[in-house]
């Protein structure tokens, strides 16, 4: 067995690693490597092809592939190493990494500090107990993707899209260019759950027909799909009875949600937000495990990749601090909580010495959809210290609030921070 | 002077502002529920001439992947695209492909060039 | 007599015994009998062993106490119990001895264990116990708090019937025995014995025609139909008895450890609550009689009971760490009755019907039965002494220590590329069974094998490497590649063959 020790190892190279091993290597640590399982550095940024990545940091329109050579080349420039085709087995509380591939066998891996960057997985279809036969032609979005763009192989000629994410909305298009026939997007709730410019560029250009408020209560076929059967759904998201309707296809793409990817976090004792379904963090990202930070969609899910790599930047220089210095856990610590329609907040722990040195930034998912104005309120301990408007709310898209130093005073010796958003 | 009103989303960003536009045959008189100056440029287009990225891939001989991912410089005209498709799906390169490299220039007249977006080596034996 | 001569015609080898069907009954008969002298060819319709009642069903060890005394189900579920775990330590294939309790809520339902208890007393189930309602919340904290008491059956416990399958037909293969998969039994050969009998000298199938001594039917739901071929009828009909089940994942919190039977009706034992092999719990079966033997969809309803018959047991069972809902299949004979023997106006023959729960257990004991009606039927039985009870199953990378995973790593590299994430299964497992004696040629085959694709992400992950692999090792296009039957495709063409689509202005 391999043995080695870095100042910060990185696990994944999506957005959030590399940003994060930059970061690390800017803050001073020495020997950084960012762990990847593909044989690639960039993640799912590199089956990501389409367009509309970079707009907030480096105010292009970039594809998925450029957006991570951007980065590829910085982390390169910057000195951070790669361990490539590697699969993380074990992380230990003290930091300890397992790790084997096909050229060193097992490495063992002594660090500083780690920084989980391990992204989301889709929902898969199991979850969703869809009752009928389990024939080949059932796939997430993101399996489409990677056939498609990667690989060189269509999985199908007639598709049925469960669930208006953004990677099903942009995998109908790319289905349409490579001359399959989308016939349908089918959401059960009263919206679309991605962004609305994919609804427009992905579905209404190409005539794909959107139905909200409708699922999948049926698959046909046995050894291959042959149809869905849809229904519209009641408030309760009970199928009603006569609004069923057979949809001949070969595919059933899903595209119904992405999980956070922490199994690893929790061999390592990290705790979970049951809310996010990933790490408790606090505003330098780090989780409860000294010396383990996390960043990007292992924490919770993004719409939004630049804000990925921002987090990424936090997380790794912070990490990179933590591994020269040892940096103490500040003792004092606000616990923030999710209010009146919030789904969730991030960062779940905020220290007011931090706030008191520069603005915190929090971020926020709302449950429901509100198409007015909204007041989004921050209160310590039952005291408003902040309200801001917002034109609207969606669940698709991420909200932040950033909490100037001058509200430092109002937060400290505080317990608890609340943040909600009520309707005016 | 025949006024008339559509409902567009924006989507230059991911923002996606639902904007009002009043127009008249191909000039835009009024736009609102903009965001930023964007969102004019956009209904401007959208009413005239609508134009959309195009993102596919094109075939690579002994590359690492037999696919490179491509895109157009700028956006081209809606009904282009698929004449354009139909170019990139005959094109095959050769490993490597270097990123930004010219796929097709002045795809079916568009005056735009179709770009590798990444970078792609040769096979590994 | 001219179509006796057509089908000898075909004729693509000459048995002395000849199974049809390799399912979990069929592969331990065929390893059974490979001890012996003998020539065997074991053959069925799949491109797979074990696909039909073997790959999907509650999998657990019965210990016996509830089949009826006096009746040939009764007697060999006790018989092969006791020999059950011997046979899968010398076959190296997984299970576990946590016992089976059968859960009172009543006290009329305590009655009902104290019967159990009896008739399993009768039989010799060793270890029968009927436990208080305090100790068997103490053995199982989720259990419903109302429980009176449980009958505890230490015997019993949890096996791996499609390992099973997959290791006795490789043992049977590595004792000489030939297999072939996609290959149909259509009819049978008959000819003219005595007076009073007809020589089943052999079967057709799609592939030709197999001669032999002896012909044993073990085709598990399709049994009717290959008696039917030889106008064989008894006073019961076999029907599919569907039952659905609910997987979780493994990572929950609320776990059971061991198989919790609630207190069986005259149909059916009823819902469980258990575990796998692996460690994930499950809920299951429904039992629903119903006409299409392939119909193995799952529906609401089927679900809907599940829930409430599972609810009963552990009360705050929830839905939300549910990874996968299946169904399986089962002969449900009418008779309730295993039958295995040798109909009296055949020489050559001998026939296995109606092989529902618990025949798994019983397996073994069927097998020396089944070996016993072939001596019967005038094949000399000699032991070979070259016979090898041994197969050892090929290593599982996620269960070996570091060490030993760096070892098999620098011995081949391929078990340094992970495939699977959630399962930890590397490239190395997938490619050693695709090449085994028993070859797992379609993607399924590969993840009943591996457990592959069975974790959180459902195969999401692993789905398009696998195609690549199997595509390079077998030499097909990815194409080609399937699920699980023929038609089960993944991949339609390669992209970039020209579209034909417009835009909408």
């Amino acid at each position: 067995m391999i043995e080695k020790y870095c100042d910060v190892a990185v696990i994944g190279s999506g957005p959030a690693g590399l940003a994060a091993a930059i970061a690390a290597k800017k803050a001073g640590a020495q020997d950084v490597i960012i762990i990847e399982r593909d044989t690639e550095l960039g993640g799912i940024l590199l089956q990501c092809i389409h367009n509309g990545f970079g707009i907030e940091i480096f105010e292009e329109d970039l594809t998925g592939p450029e957006y991570a050579n951007r980065f590829i080349v910085q982390a390169k420039d910057a000195g951070v190493k790669d361990l490539l085709d590697t699969m993380v087995l074990d992380l230990t509380p003290r930091r300890e990494i397992y790790a084997f591939n096909k050229r060193d066998g097992m490495i063992k891996l002594d660090t500083g500090a780690v920084v989980l960057t391990m992204g989301c997985r889709e929902r898969p279809s199991g979850a969703l107990a869809i009752p009928g036969y389990r024939p080949a032609g059932i796939y997430t979005a993101g399996t489409a993707q990677r056939l498609v763009n990667i690989e060189g192989y269509m999985p199908g000629e007639r598709f049925v899209i469960l669930g208006s994410g953004d990677i099903g909305m942009i995998m109908a298009r790319r289905l349409t260019f490579e001359g399959a026939k989308v016939e349908r997007m089918i959401e059960i709730l009263p919206y679309i759950s991605g962004l609305k410019r994919n609804y427009v560029q992905c579905l209404l250009d190409y005539d794909i027909p959107l139905q909200l408020k409708h699922t999948v209560i049926d698959i046909k076929g046995r050894d291959r799909v042959e149809a869905v059967v849809s229904a519209q759904v009641d408030e309760n998201w009970k199928p009603i009875p006569g609004t069923e309707d057979t949809i001949p296809c070969d595919t059933l793409l899903l595209s119904v949600g992405l999980i956070p990817e922490n199994e690893l976090s929790k061999k390592a004792g990290v705790e979970l937000d049951p809310l996010t379904g990933g790490p408790y963090v606090d505003d330098t990202m780090q989780t409860n495990v000294p010396g383990i930070f996390a960043a990007g969609n292992v924490v919770h899910v993004y719409d939004v990749v630049d804000w990925v790599t921002k987090a990424g930047f936090v997380a790794g220089q912070h990490s990179g601090k933590y591994a020269i210095q040892h940096k103490k856990e500040s003792e004092r610590k606000l616990r923030v909580i999710a209010g009146n329609n919030v789904h969730h907040v991030l960062p779940q722990f905020l220290d007011p010495q931090n706030l008191e040195k520069e603005p915190q930034e929090l971020q926020l998912r709302v449950k429901w959809p509100v198409e007015d104005r909204v007041w989004v309120k921050v209160e310590v301990d039952g005291k408003l210290i902040k309200q801001q408007v917002e034109k609207y709310v969606r669940p698709s898209e991420m909200i932040k609030v950033i909490l100037s130093p001058e509200v430092h005073k109002k937060a400290v010796g505080g317990r608890e921070l609340l943040i909600k958003v009520e309707e005016r | 002077m025949v006024k008339e009103k559509t409902k567009l989303i924006c989507i230059d960003c991911p923002v996606g502002c639902e904007i009002n536009v009043t127009y008249d045959g191909e000039t835009v008189l009024e736009v609102d529920g903009n965001k930023c100056k964007k969102g004019i440029n956009y209904a401007e287009t959208e009413i005239v001439d609508p134009k959309r990225m195009i993102v596919t891939t094109v075939r690579v001989v002994k590359g690492l992947h037999t696919l490179v991912p491509v895109r157009s410089t700028e956006a081209i005209p809606k009904n282009k695209i698929f004449k354009v498709l139909d170019k990139l799906c005959k094109i095959e390169l050769d490993a490597p492909v270097e990123i930004h490299q010219v796929v097709l220039s002045n795809a079916a007249g568009t005056g735009v060039d179709i770009i590798a977006s990444r970078s792609l080596p040769a096979m590994m034996e | 007599m001219n179509k006796i001569k057509e089908k000898y015609k075909e004729v693509k080898g000459k048995y002395d015994v000849i199974i049809i069907g390799a399912g979990l009954v069929g592969s331990i008969i065929a390893r059974w009998l490979s001890k012996y002298n003998l020539n065997i060819l074991l053959i069925d319709k799949e491109p797979d062993v074990g696909t039909g009642t073997s790959k999907a069903n509650t999998a657990i060890i019965h210990a016996g106490y509830d089949s009826p005394f006096g009746t040939l189900r009764g007697k060999l579920v006790v018989d092969g119990n006791r020999m059950f775990y011997q046979m899968c330590e010398e076959l190296d294939v997984a299970y576990k001895t946590c016992g089976t309790y059968v859960v009172a809520l009543t006290d009329e339902d305590i009655k009902t264990l104290e019967k159990l208890m009896e008739n399993g007393r009768k039989k010799g189930v060793p270890g029968l116990e009927i436990i208080s309602g305090e100790e068997m919340r103490h053995r199982e904290p989720y259990i419903n708090p109302d429980v009176k008491g449980a009958l505890y059956a230490p015997t019993g416990g949890i096996g791996d019937p499609f390992m099973l399958t997959v290791a006795a037909a490789e043992n049977a293969v590595m004792n000489g025995t030939k297999l072939l998969l996609e290959t149909k039994a259509l009819d049978f050969v008959v000819e003219p014995f005595s007076l009073h009998k007809k020589k089943v000298s052999g079967v057709v199938t799609n592939h030709g025609t197999f001669l032999a001594d002896v012909t044993i039917a073990s085709a598990g739901l399709y049994c009717d139909e290959l008696m039917e071929k030889l106008d064989i009828k008894y006073d019961f009909y076999v029907r599919a008895r569907k039952g659905e089940y609910y997987v979780f994942d493994k990572a929950k919190k609320l776990q059971v450890k061991t198989v919790l039977f609630p207190c069986p009706t005259p149909v059916t034992k009823g819902v469980l609550v258990t575990i796998t092999i692996h460690g994930n719990m499950i809920l299951g079966p429904t039992a629903k009689e119903i006409k299409d033997k392939e119909d193995t969809s799952v529906t609401p309803e089927g679900l809907e009971e599940l829930y409430k018959g599972a609810k009963r047991l552990v009360p705050k069972l929830e839905l939300t760490d549910v990874i996968r809902t299946f169904a399986g299949l089962r002969a449900g004979g009418f008779l309730h009755d295993f039958i295995i023997e040798a109909p009296p106006k055949y020489w050559g023959f001998i026939n296995l019907a109606g092989i529902e729960s618990p025949g798994m257990a019983s397996s073994p004991a069927i097998a020396e039965y089944v070996v016993n009606l072939v001596q019967e039927q005038g094949l000399e039985l000699k032991k070979k002494n070259n016979w090898n009870p041994i197969r050892k199953s090929r290593p599982d990378f996620s269960e070996l220590s570091l060490e030993e995973q760096g070892w098999l790593i620098e011995k081949n590299p391929l078990y340094g590329r992970i495939v699977c994430r959630c399962e930890t299964v590397t490239e190395g497992e997938i490619v050693a069974e695709i090449h085994a004696p028993v070859p797992a040629h379609t993607y399924d085959a590969i993840k009943r094998r591996t457990w592959l694709g069975t974790g959180r992400c459902q195969g999401s992950f692993d789905t398009p490497r696998v195609i690549e692999i199997l595509s390079r090792e077998l030499g097909i296009p990815p194409t080609d590649v399937i699920k699980e039957s023929k038609g089960s495709y993944f991949l339609t063409r390669p992209t970039k063959e020209v579209p034909k689509g417009e835009l909408n202005d």
